[in-house]
């Protein structure tokens, strides 16, 4: 109990901590995925060929070895002097990514094809099949799973604090370093785990709502 | 491709259109990679003496023993979470309120705390009753990867395991009961074996996470295969450089064709199980899920089974 109350801007930050990394990287995760989808269905060989190495290579990586790379490659070779938190961002960006686009391209496909088909029957240019029918009906069936894979990276984001950035995982590393029992600091974790988790179901949830049509 | 939702079989503009695009595209991806090999070789990456080292009987070695490690806890973790996973599973179907109520709640707590956190306080825990507990030297960090592996997956497999228990028709059930089975055996003989089946391509991706996860114990500084691959590119130089893309693009191949080849059980059992017809839905062999909730998935694949399966195929 008391490790709570003792140490409560230690916590602060590092709950922040967690929501900002995961903040980050799930709007890199988004952009990636979606992007990477397109690519995957595209109809363009070299594109397509892309997208389909970049989930199957990133699906099968565990996440501590692109974070491995991440912190001991991109620094040497590419970018130096790049923050640990970029670094993590891009790690975990880009793992969840894989997941996003394979949701997306999934999402894209529940559409029935008679609605393209009547669209384009209509006339519509391709872009305005994409954004007025394929789009909208798209995105109500990627929600549940993006809810799922949202929660995921937030507990993935546990990893970073293992490479020097503040988050929960790192506080809790810290705080039992000084010796304090690791069963409360394991305690007062999780619950903050669990209120991030629930807060981002509970989005998902409205949003789903929200946006639910008879079909 | 032609029967794609987004556009339909190219006629000669579009074909001239796409091949065009193909090209610019092509030579985008071909930058993109020609720009990380020139970098990789300005900083000798790509030099002879920083490959020379999988050559030393030592270096091959710490990464047989890595490999030997990992699939080590693998197989430990595996057997223990499925294991755990019919325990739970049949814990949140009991009729007694208080065992449900365990179950559900071991479940929750173990699914929302990311597993690092899980394994290192189990590390830390085990390190301070070491004594008490008949653990020494690097049995702490085996069973504090393993046990935190099982929890977790454990939970998530009974998650699994429960919604392929509820898919079965009830009508199944029921008849069960007619004929006047217990509720033992309407479980044992007719709900798991049918649930097992269709349910068995998501238990293995959820078991391609559990190795990808075993890679948590590099944290808690066990001796498995990225720590070892950490090891050896930390302590060896080569020409004032650490070889760290050597070593990464070799274990990463290794972990990827370990994945790969479980991922490939998923799918060859998923397409045997479409094959045959029993009349049971057999789930997609999916992802291995970034340890997202296996259920939701389940109900999501469920309800637009059709349409994913044929869209499987591109």
């Amino acid at each position: 109990m008391n490790v709570l109350l003792d140490h409560l801007p230690q916590f602060r930050e590092g709950f922040l901590g967690t929501l900002s990394i995961t903040a980050a990287s799930a709007a890199l995760a988004l952009v990636l995925g979606v992007v990477i989808a397109g690519f995957r269905v595209s109809p363009i060989p070299p594109l397509r060929a892309f997208g389909t190495a970049w989930v199957t290579l990133l699906r099968n990586t565990p996440l501590t070895l692109l974070f491995l790379i991440s912190f001991f490659v991109i620094p040497q070779i590419f970018f130096p002097g790049t923050s640990p938190f970029v670094l993590a961002m891009m790690a975990l960006g880009c793992y969840t990514s894989s997941f996003v686009c394979e949701a997306v391209r999934s999402g894209i496909n529940t559409v029935p094809l008679g609605q393209a088909e009547a669209a384009r029957s209509l006339g519509m240019t391709f872009f305005q099949t994409l954004r007025l029918i394929v789009l909208p009906q798209a995105t109500r069936s990627v929600i549940p799973p993006m809810s799922s894979i949202f929660i995921a990276l937030t507990k993935n984001s546990a990893i970073a604090g293992a490479f020097s950035n503040t988050e929960l995982f790192n506080v809790s590393k810290l705080l039992s370093d000084k010796g304090f029992a690791i069963g409360w600091i394991f305690l007062w974790i999780a619950l903050c785990y669990l209120v991030i988790t629930f807060a981002i179901s509970g989005l998902f949830r409205l949003l789903e709502n929200r946006l639910e049509v008879a079909r | 491709m032609s029967s794609s939702v987004l556009y339909d079989a190219p006629g000669p503009k579009a074909r001239v259109r796409n091949r065009i695009f193909s090209v610019v595209g092509g030579l985008a991806v071909l930058g993109l990679i020609v720009f990380a090999v020139v970098r990789l070789n300005a900083k000798g990456q790509f030099a002879p003496e920083m490959w020379d080292i999988f050559n030393y009987a030592g270096v091959r070695n710490s990464i047989r023993d890595g490999v030997i490690t990992t699939l080590k806890v693998f197989a430990v973790a595996a057997v223990l979470s499925l294991a755990l996973g019919v325990l739970l599973a049949t814990g949140r179907l009991s009729d007694h309120k208080p065992v449900r109520w365990f179950a559900t709640g071991f479940i929750e707590l173990f699914r929302a705390v990311p597993l690092l956190i899980t394994i290192y306080v189990l590390w830390v825990l085990f390190l301070t009753y070491r004594s008490d507990l008949g653990l020494s030297g690097d049995n702490t960090g085996f069973w504090a990867l393993v046990i935190g592996l099982t929890v977790y997956n454990g939970s998530v497999q009974a998650e699994v395991l429960r919604a392929g228990i509820n898919s079965v028709p009830r009508g199944q059930r029921e008849a069960a009961y007619a004929l006047g089975m217990r509720k033992t055996q309407v479980m044992m003989t007719v709900l798991v074996p049918q649930a097992v089946r269709a349910m068995l391509p998501t238990i293995i991706s959820q078991l391609v996470v559990t190795l990808k996860d075993t890679s948590l114990g590099y944290v808690i500084t066990y001796q498995e295969l990225l720590f070892q691959l950490q090891q050896l590119a930390g302590n060896i130089v080569v020409n004032d450089e650490n070889p760290y893309v050597p070593v990464i693009i070799v274990g990463g191949v290794i972990y990827i064709a370990m994945c790969l080849a479980l991922s490939a059980l998923a799918t060859w059992i998923e397409r045997r199980g479409r094959r045959a017809k029993t009349g049971i839905r057999v789930a997609d062999a999916g992802q291995p899920l970034a340890a997202a909730d296996a259920l939701e998935v389940v109900d999501q694949s469920a309800t637009s089974a059709p349409d994913a399966s044929a869209g499987k195929t591109n």
